[in-house]
């Protein structure tokens, strides 16, 4: 199934997919970040991945990685596509419109990592204090206590 | 005269086992005992229950392990009727603020409770970038109740260690 | 597709829609410290009267940093830190850690380990409903079956005290299995505890469902769209009590569900006291998977060869598991070294709660307090 289901991205996405793996049954695949939207609205509206399941935000130490895994209740299977975003420009289209429950999920990955996203309708931190500084989860963070 | 908390030496040089009669010298130790029994006997807690150990102090309140039968199961959600804030879990930097001023707004004679690790000394969770290593950072605590999560029975220990500390016969 | 919304369902109207009378919008500030709460949460409720125009989750005076504190720890002392997540359902904590570091190693886990996961996931189940239940009870107002239900839990915190040493935050499952096996006759003593639950639970159940003041605090109260929650990420009893059968046990199977034969509850009427009755028959469900797996629990050993110093190989992978409160998942990325390098906690009740601002728009304050006690959240969840 994951097979059919790579073919079907690609088609409809040719230049968008920069790789695609299985992980351990899970395919990810890897995406321009400005093509996110588009290919966002494409598997929940044809793909039929309607639950959004999680948003992790990684920081690999040379650049940040955002993971969108999404599950589909009709054909219960899963998909997981990640953005790769450069430390001085961390920014993405959020998905908040496609799902709206990736919008708190988005709100923890800016404040714990510091990755913005466009057009969310209410980007701010939301499990640390506002008065907080820095985001803890990046890999240079030092505590300043 | 002779206090209730006395051991006096008896002919063979034993120490008496202490009695139970009270006998007082003024009127001043008869007000005494009766204001500390009633202290005592009546430790209202504030409903604040942070983590984990909210739940073991909820179960120390209910069926099996029952905190009412020392008087200590009424608990009140408002901070201005209570006399004891147990404070049970984690107190994070974003909660130091809300348990200050929940202290401030205790009535006194107000006593405060560090139930388990996290609240005792960051538990768990001591090197973390959000936790306060310990509730004696903001507040002044009477007692340390251990565990992780602190069992019902060593939550009830606290509870009489603080009646006896009221009562003046420790710490 | 347009968006699904909760617009056309049952409102309250405001003191000004209903009498003309001219009110201000208060903002009035529920936690984080508040008996209902059911944790350090904070809402910030939008009122115009008692009508709620809105309302805010405040959350993070819990937040505790454990995924943070996960890269500093090696793969079996992050272990501890799972357990105080979710604190009310631990078992299920250890199993979705312990299952994505098995699946990312490739670890084989010894079947007679899985079945006694399952026993003990779904005991934890047990215990949490019955939190659940005495607490949204006590919320109410119904003190008695607060009482009673930590009554038949006490016996169950027994039972798990005897398997591995604690009452709560276990450590029970590890990567690899379980590394202790069930003491003599603990299978006999959890059969008769079932035996006795399962009685005091219609007993309970007959408390609450046939009361006029339940039924009317419950019934049509915060109706959850069923698309509207899907689209939200809402699982668990919250999402099956709107309709959806999504429960992972069955879709995403895990452990031996898949051999076990158990029914999954739905309601179609998407209010409190639909999710209400979903978690009552979950209970006795649990309790029939629990008397299956026991049956059929085979001989064998409990844990897998693992190895002193243990290093998956570099990837990443994502598990779920069924978690009283929902789907619960583990993003966890590997770089080959001693430490977790990335662990990222899906929390049902960081999703669920999420919904709440649509579902108590037009409700009355009091409303709120049995909208959120439906939804069953747990502040060390959400806030990890």
């Amino acid at each position: 199934m994951n097979q059919e289901l790579e073919q079907t991205i690609r088609q409809q996405f040719p230049d968008a997919v920069l790789a695609a793996t299985d992980c351990k049954g899970t395919l990810l695949i890897t995406i321009k970040a400005d093509q996110l939207l588009p290919v966002c609205r494409f598997v929940r509206d044809s793909l039929e991945f309607d639950f959004p399941d999680c948003v992790t935000g990684i920081d690999t130490g040379k650049e940040l990685e955002v993971v969108y895994t999404l599950w589909s209740t009709v054909r219960d299977n899963d998909l997981s596509i990640k953005v790769v975003l450069p430390y001085d420009a961390p920014e993405v289209d959020s998905v908040t419109e496609v799902w709206k429950g990736a919008n708190w999920h988005e709100r923890e990955v800016y404040d714990l990592l510091g990755v913005r996203f466009r057009n969310h309708p209410d980007l701010r931190r939301i499990l640390l204090p506002e008065s907080f500084q820095g985001h803890p989860l990046r890999k240079e963070y030092q505590e300043t206590d | 005269m002779i206090l209730s908390n006395g051991a006096v030496a008896q002919q063979d040089g034993n120490p008496k086992p202490a009695q139970h009669t009270v006998l007082f010298a003024k009127a001043a130790d008869l007000f005494d005992f009766v204001k500390d029994w009633a202290r005592t006997n009546s430790l209202w807690p504030l409903g604040f229950g942070l983590a984990c150990c909210a739940i073991e102090m909820m179960a120390t309140a209910a069926a099996r392990y029952d905190l009412d039968r020392f008087g200590a199961g009424l608990f009140r959600p408002s901070p201005r009727q209570s006399d004891v804030m147990i404070v049970a879990g984690t107190v994070t930097k974003k909660m130091a603020d809300p348990i200050r001023l929940l202290y401030q707004q205790m009535a006194e004679p107000r006593y405060v409770i560090a139930m388990g690790a996290c609240a005792m000394s960051g538990g768990p969770y001591w090197d973390s970038y959000n936790v306060v290593k310990g509730v004696d950072k903001i507040l002044p605590v009477d007692i340390y109740v251990a565990g992780c999560p602190a069992r019902p029975e060593n939550l009830i220990n606290g509870i009489l260690e603080l009646q006896r500390k009221i009562r003046g016969e420790i710490g | 597709m347009d968006q699904p919304s909760n617009q056309a369902l049952h409102r309250h109207p405001t003191p000004e829609q209903e009498h003309g009378l001219k009110t201000e919008e208060l903002l009035l500030n529920m936690g984080p410290q508040h008996p209902s709460t059911h944790g350090v949460l904070r809402l910030i409720l939008h009122i115009e009267g008692e009508v709620v125009l809105d309302a805010d989750p405040d959350i993070g005076y819990l937040h505790r940093g454990m995924e943070k504190l996960a890269e500093r720890r090696t793969y079996a002392q992050v272990l501890p830190l799972t357990d105080r997540n979710d604190y009310l359902a631990a078992m299920s904590n250890n199993q979705v850690y312990c299952q994505a570091v098995e699946k990312l190693a490739g670890i084989e886990v010894p079947e007679r380990a899985h079945f006694i996961r399952v026993v003990v996931n779904e005991l934890g189940r047990i215990a949490s409903h019955l939190v659940w239940l005495g607490t949204f009870a006590l919320d109410l107002g119904a003190m008695s079956v607060f009482l009673y239900c930590f009554r038949e839990r006490e016996v169950l915190l027994s039972l798990f005290e005897e398997i591995c040493g604690a009452r709560m935050t276990y450590s029970y499952i590890r990567v690899g299995g379980v590394p202790w096996d069930v003491p003599d006759g603990w299978a006999d003593r959890v059969r008769q505890f079932l035996d006795y639950l399962l009685p005091r639970l219609d007993e309970n159940d007959a408390l609450l469902t046939g009361n006029e003041v339940f039924l009317s605090r419950t019934q049509g109260v915060g109706v959850l769209d069923p698309r509207l929650a899907i689209n939200y990420g809402v699982s668990g009893p919250s999402l099956r009590g709107s309709g959806p059968q999504f429960d992972v046990r069955r879709d995403d199977p895990y452990a031996v569900y898949d051999r076990l034969d158990f029914d999954i509850p739905y309601q179609t009427t998407g209010d409190c006291l639909g999710r209400y009755l979903v978690r009552v028959e979950e209970m006795r469900q649990s309790a029939r998977i629990v008397r299956q797996a026991l049956d059929l629990m085979p001989e064998g050993p409990i844990m897998a060869k693992m190895p002193r110093v243990f290093r998956p190989p570099a990837g990443e992978v994502y598990t779920r598991v069924e978690s009283p409160r929902g789907l619960l998942g583990v993003y966890l990325v590997s770089d080959g070294g001693t430490n977790p390098f990335r662990l990222k906690w899906r929390a049902p009740s960081f999703a669920n709660l999420q919904v709440l601002p649509e579902i108590v728009r037009g409700w009355k304050i009091a409303d709120v307090v049995a909208i959120l006690g439906s939804i069953d959240i747990v502040l060390g969840d959400i806030d990890r």
